[in-house]
């Protein structure tokens, strides 16, 4: 799925963040400091979790690579761009907790919604979103309904919409969260496969341990009071299978994260 | 003949009891015998009905026509207002205490009124009447559902790039039209009900309001209860309709409830 303009895009840092800051309500008696001091780079074709307690500014992190906020300080570039050019030139895509799917759209057509908003031709569209359902493993669902899936399927179908596109940057809200364990493990297979087929670069939050360090290649480790990033651990295991959950490699990374958490305390 | 089976299954219920209540209501009246304008029984509805038909008929049309143009102009105004309240800020803190204040005022008591402004045989008092009774219902809960978006959907459509008219189009109206057709049926109701009101302060003779009030000016009760039956026909023929286009606008509202 890469094209000339994805090449070109190599060279460049999927995300560069600079002395980036965040705080909300600035002047006001209910000031937040969300963020503070965050340098992050993330690679083209990275896969990296943002994890830590809650209150640590991983979602708000997120959403400013997204330009869904703005910064107080600092500089967030994505591609090479301004967060908020990128936002238009629909670089990157997002996935929430909630599959947030329209329940008045069919699945083929809750595929199809950021190419109607991109001004695709209806027959593009279709073809596009059949590709997108076969990716993950959908087909036969084409013309249910929201409302007639179960959660995780529901997921799929909202990771097939933010994929339709393929844009070049993933951004995943715990997109797993609200999912049981089962489900849960069998949709970061899923996920991990399609990242190794598309090439394209992933940021997840997750307040999962286990979950960031069997997806990631780099787990960014955050810290509450003010949202700050504590320590990033490389997370280098090599292609997953069901065998790596049982890898004492695996175990390790997972201590080092438990104890970079504990250490941003 | 499942279809016949399952036709029978939702027509039979209502069949039976309007059966049950009309014929205990007849029953009841041949036992207990009370004076005829207290209460007719539905036989001398019906006799009265068939004697009046010609006036019924006439006024049912004078009548209905005063609903039927009051309730479409007030959910206009109803659903604009709450576009207009969702889209602007300064519509929002100008037109919704407007709204409120309409609301508070006790609006049939404005029919006289109305009429000293429109004429007292102007259609139009009348209309004004059930536009006014219709409308907040219609504002209110059409708001409610084009405000109340889940919040990850509209961050969706602004990592779209997509400007605030296409989240209007595709996340608000579509959320809305549950709540939009909840007021709907609720206002069908509502514009009988004002119509009515509203003629017996003023409007044409010939009207479904005047008719009730002359006959039990002339204690021909049964008459009046014809006129009443006539409303209440035009009402649930509103309401009806107000069904199957909401089905036929959502259908994937219905989908999802089967399954859900």
């Amino acid at each position: 799925m890469s094209d000339t303009q994805g090449s070109m895009d190599a060279h460049r840092l999927a995300v560069e963040i600079r002395g980036g800051s965040k705080i909300f309500n600035l002047g006001r008696h209910n000031e937040v400091k969300a963020l503070t001091d965050i340098d992050l780079d993330i690679g083209q074709g990275e896969f990296v979790t943002l994890i830590g307690p809650s209150g640590c500014g991983k979602s708000t992190l997120l959403r400013l690579i997204a330009a869904l906020i703005d910064t107080t300080e600092g500089t967030v570039l994505v591609n090479g761009k301004t967060a908020d050019a990128a936002r238009l030139d629909r670089d990157y895509s997002m996935v929430f907790q909630r599959a947030g799917l329209f329940e008045w759209r069919n699945v083929s057509r809750n595929i199809e919604l950021p190419l109607e908003l991109m001004g695709w031709k209806a027959a593009d569209r279709r073809q596009r979103s059949a590709e997108m359902l076969e990716l993950v493993k959908l087909d036969e669902f084409a013309r249910h309904h929201p409302a007639e899936l179960s959660g995780g399927m529901q997921q799929r179908v909202a990771i097939a919409r933010a994929m339709s596109f393929h844009p070049k940057l993933l951004l995943m809200d715990e997109p797993f969260g609200a999912l049981d364990e089962m489900t849960r493990e069998h949709m970061q297979h899923e996920l991990l496969r399609i990242w190794s087929e598309t090439r394209i670069t992933v940021v997840f939050v997750t307040h999962s341990i286990a979950e960031a360090v069997f997806l990631s290649t780099k787990v960014v480790v955050m810290s509450p009071r003010p949202g700050r990033i504590a320590a990033v651990v490389d997370n280098d295991l090599g292609e997953r299978t069901e065998a790596t959950r049982d890898d004492p490699a695996y175990f390790a990374n997972i201590t080092a994260v438990r104890e970079a958490l504990r250490g941003g305390h | 003949m499942t279809a016949v089976k399952t036709l029978v299954r939702s027509w039979l219920p209502p069949v039976v009891a309007a059966v049950v209540i009309f014929g205990g209501w007849e029953a009841l009246l041949a036992i207990i015998r009370p004076d005829g304008f207290v209460l007719p029984p539905p036989s001398e509805i019906g006799r009265a009905v068939a004697q009046n038909w010609d006036a019924i008929v006439t006024a049912t049309g004078v009548t209905g026509f005063i609903i039927v143009t009051g309730l479409l102009a007030g959910v206009v105004v109803g659903a604009a207002f709450a576009l207009l309240v969702t889209a602007f800020r300064a519509a929002n803190e100008t037109l919704t205490p407007l709204a409120v204040a309409i609301n508070a005022v006790p609006i049939i008591a404005l029919a006289p009124i109305f009429n000293a402004w429109f004429g007292i045989l102007s259609p139009r008092s009348n209309q004004a009447v059930v536009v006014v009774l219709v409308f907040f219902p219609v504002f209110v809960n059409t708001a409610r559902g084009l405000t109340q978006v889940e919040p990850s959907q509209i961050e969706l459509m602004e990592s779209y790039g997509a400007r605030k008219w296409r989240i209007m189009r595709e996340v608000r109206i579509p959320n809305a039209m549950p709540f939009f057709f909840t007021a709907l049926k609720l206002a069908t109701s509502l514009a009988v009900i004002a119509a009515i009101v509203a003629e017996y302060f003023g409007g044409r003779q010939d009207a479904l309001g005047n008719l009730i009030t002359n006959s039990a000016g002339l204690t021909r009760y049964d008459d009046a209860w014809a006129a009443v039956l006539a409303g209440s026909l035009v009402g649930i023929g509103l309401y009806a309709l107000a069904v199957v286009v909401e089905r036929l606008v959502m259908p994937w509202y219905f989908t999802a409830r089967r399954s859900a």
